[in-house]
């Protein structure tokens, strides 16, 4: 859930839930104050992290829930059981939790292929088992065609925090580098010209994958991982604004060093998409205390999840307003805003 | 990478000499890429201060008058038919609701990257009736004509062009003989458009008015190059035409793309948002093609609409003031819940501004 500004005047004007709703922008974070914060708040809850950490007899347990709609349900990289997966996983790890359990929510549309859905149902058991988190509750419903699009799926999960990790971007200091472990922009695109409607085709595949090892293994090397969150809708552009309001200081990212390939850059240029707000879902943000980034980043690299990580810029002073720059390729700045210029529903 | 950034700096360079000569200049850049492609790669902090960039009317979507997005919501939930747009239009407030809003009424309204897409839907669907909401300046205005021509040929009888299309000349023309309170001494006119219309239909530009026109491409190095030859004129006082973006621009532009809009439209008068009516500067269907003319098969008939009030897109679609002036900048007017065009088009200047440059004074040091 993302948390920004709430002016609250724009849901008094909109009498229907539109798509923009959705989007995980503006508009969605005043769903989430003006309605959901509103009735159900509370000081877990209010905090708006991608998992709660909540302390039961002494043991901390991170609890985290992901609903996926995406179209199609089959992608170059992955499909909508491997994103269930890896998705809930990734919201977990990046509390600094080791998952425990997964449940699994299946909502399908009256006349869906058996075999279609029996691919998905391999593909959540190959991603579960490969991570060693087994899906142990679970709910399916049918509802008649045409009331949803084939196939939604719920997942929740529950891992557990050592007493001595505290992840959180309320850690973040001054002088914090910023590392991401690889290429970026790549789920959006991929699923976006996965679709039939979409006349435009690339070898694009999708980033999608569980994070697991490759946080336990920089939470093994370093004491002073201040913050992870994983870059999926909104982009890195998304996360870094919004650490930046949580921590209420100002990031700088050097374009130079943000890993993209050629032909995703070539893609997002031709179709005038700005690759920092572009989804992924493999992605993670570390920031990390200067003397221990350079371990962070090699134990990355050794990882198969984050041979391209790079360093891609720190945290600069205090800044009451959360502020994300850019330093360019040619020697200028510029804003990296939290606002969407593009709107791409259900991309996961 | 590293030879583009030398360029850059040695450009940066020259420009900062040249400029020394000069006093103040306005260079009027009329494309809304261009508007984009300064604020993205922070052109603007290269520039010495006396060279003063001013956006214009290049953004297909800001130049749509209210009216046209009222029609299209009329027709749409009025009609048993399905919209194709380009999601730059959805956001766009009409004087009662956005496409985005009819939406979530009528859900046949899909966007679109190509209007293909709505042939081949309408192709497939023969009992369904589409309406595709053309849009844009001479760039996109051979792939509709190629459209309606392959309906057409093909004689299918479903899909109907709601055509807004709009022409750039006549446009800069207009402004150059209006008494307007901004001072333009050249402008950077736009590549795409001249890939299909060529360096020609500008030249009045620098005959008539004696100004330097420069048709440039989008890279940071090809605008820098553009405003080099621009100043390199205003040094020499020898105002001419030129072409930098030379390896997709050629003097006549593009034949075929010509003969199809030749072919498919001619020129009308046509309503610009925020400036009014302008002679010639719009495209109507030909006769021949009526039958695929949305506006005369569904009989539409325009209602005059009041603009936002406060809204100051006109006076920024002509250069004559720059976002921040406006009072609902920032405030009541912001993308996500924008008050007029300017600030919904990914082409749009209030945008360009909005997202890459609206802390610039306080933040960028």
């Amino acid at each position: 859930m993302n948390k920004k500004d709430n002016t609250n005047k724009l849901l008094k004007k909109d009498k229907k839930i539109l798509l923009s709703h959705g989007d995980g922008g503006l508009k969605t974070s005043e769903l989430i104050n003006d309605l959901i914060i509103k009735y159900l708040g509370n000081d877990i809850l209010n905090k708006l992290e991608d998992s709660s950490v909540i302390n039961i007899e002494g043991k901390k347990i991170a609890y985290t829930t992901d609903s996926f709609t995406v179209k199609p349900l089959f992608f170059r990289g992955g499909d909508i059981g491997k994103l269930s997966v890896c998705g809930t996983i990734n919201d977990l790890v990046c509390s600094g939790a080791i998952p425990i359990a997964l449940s699994l929510g299946l909502i399908i549309e009256e006349g869906f292929e058996i075999e279609s859905l029996e691919k998905i149902i391999k593909s959540i058991s190959k991603t579960s088992k490969n991570v060693n988190v087994p899906i142990i509750t679970g709910d399916t419903k049918v509802v008649e065609k045409n009331s949803i699009d084939k196939l939604f799926i719920n997942t929740s999960g529950i891992g557990i925090v050592d007493d001595n990790i505290e992840i959180t971007p309320r850690k973040i200091k001054p002088k914090d580098k910023v590392i991401i472990n690889g290429t970026i922009a790549e789920h959006g695109i991929a699923v976006l010209t996965s679709r039939d409607e979409f006349n435009f085709k690339t070898n694009i595949k999708s980033d999608c994958a569980p994070l697991l090892s490759l946080v336990n293994n920089i939470l093994s090397v370093s004491k002073n991982i201040h913050a992870i969150r994983d870059a999926t809708r909104g982009g890195i552009a998304s996360v870094l604004n919004e650490f930046a309001d949580i921590a209420k200081i100002k990031i700088e990212i050097n374009e130079e060093n943000i890993p993209i390939r050629k032909q995703t850059l070539a893609v997002c240029e031709f179709l005038g998409l700005d690759p920092l707000y572009i989804a992924n879902e493999g992605k993670i943000l570390i920031f990390v205390s200067p003397e221990d980034s350079e371990k962070v980043l090699e134990s990355m690299k050794s990882h198969k999840y984050g041979k391209k990580s790079e360093i891609i810029g720190e945290v600069k002073e205090h800044s009451e307003r959360g502020i994300v720059i850019l330093n360019t390729k040619i020697g200028t700045k510029r804003i990296i805003d939290s606002f969407y210029s593009e709107q791409f529903p259900r991309i996961c | 990478m590293k030879n583009r950034v030398k360029n850059i700096k040695e450009l940066t360079k020259e420009i900062k000499k040249i400029s020394l000569s000069l006093g103040k200049i306005n260079i009027m850049e009329i494309c809304g890429t261009h508007t984009m492609a300064i604020g993205k790669y922070g052109l603007r902090q290269l520039l010495p201060e006396n060279i003063n960039l001013i956006s214009g009317p290049g953004c297909p979507v800001c130049v749509t008058p209210t009216a046209d997005i009222d029609s299209v919501i009329d027709l749409v939930l009025n009609n048993n038919i399905i919209l194709y747009s380009f999601g730059d239009l959805l956001k766009v407030p009409g004087s009662k609701m956005s496409l985005i809003e009819a939406k979530s009424i009528n859900p046949k309204i899909k966007i679109c990257y190509s209007p293909l897409d709505a042939l081949d839907f309408a192709i497939n669907n023969p009992s369904k009736k589409i309406v595709f909401v053309a849009i844009g300046f001479e760039t996109t205005a051979p792939l509709t004509a190629s459209i309606i021509k392959k309906v057409f040929d093909l004689k299918l009888k479903n899909l109907f062009i709601y055509n807004t299309h709009k022409l750039v000349p006549p446009a800069i023309l207009f402004l150059l003989n209006s008494n307007k309170k901004i001072k333009v001494d050249a402008f950077l006119c736009p590549g795409h458009v001249c890939a299909v219309i060529g360096s020609k239909p500008f030249e009045f530009i620098s005959q008539n008015f004696k100004k330097p026109a420069v048709i440039s491409g989008f890279g940071a190095e090809d605008i820098l190059s553009s405003i080099l030859m621009i100043l390199l004129q205003l040094k020499e006082n020898k105002p001419k035409t030129e072409i930098q973006y030379k390896t997709v621009v050629k003097e006549h532009g593009n034949l075929v793309a010509l003969d199809f809009i030749n072919d498919v439209f001619r020129p009308k008068n046509s309503n610009w948002r925020g400036i009014g009516e302008i002679p010639d500067s719009g495209l109507e269907i030909q006769e021949k093609y009526s039958y695929y003319d949305a506006k005369k098969v569904f009989n539409i008939i325009e209602k005059p609409v009041e603009e936002p009030k406060n809204c100051q897109c006109g006076n920024i679609l002509q250069g004559i003031i720059k976002p921040f002036q406006c009072k609902l900048f920032g405030k009541d007017c912001i993308p996500e819940s924008p008050v007029g065009p300017c600030m919904v088009s990914s082409e749009g200047t209030c945008a360009a501004y909005f997202k890459y440059e609206k802390y610039s004074k306080s933040y960028i040091s």
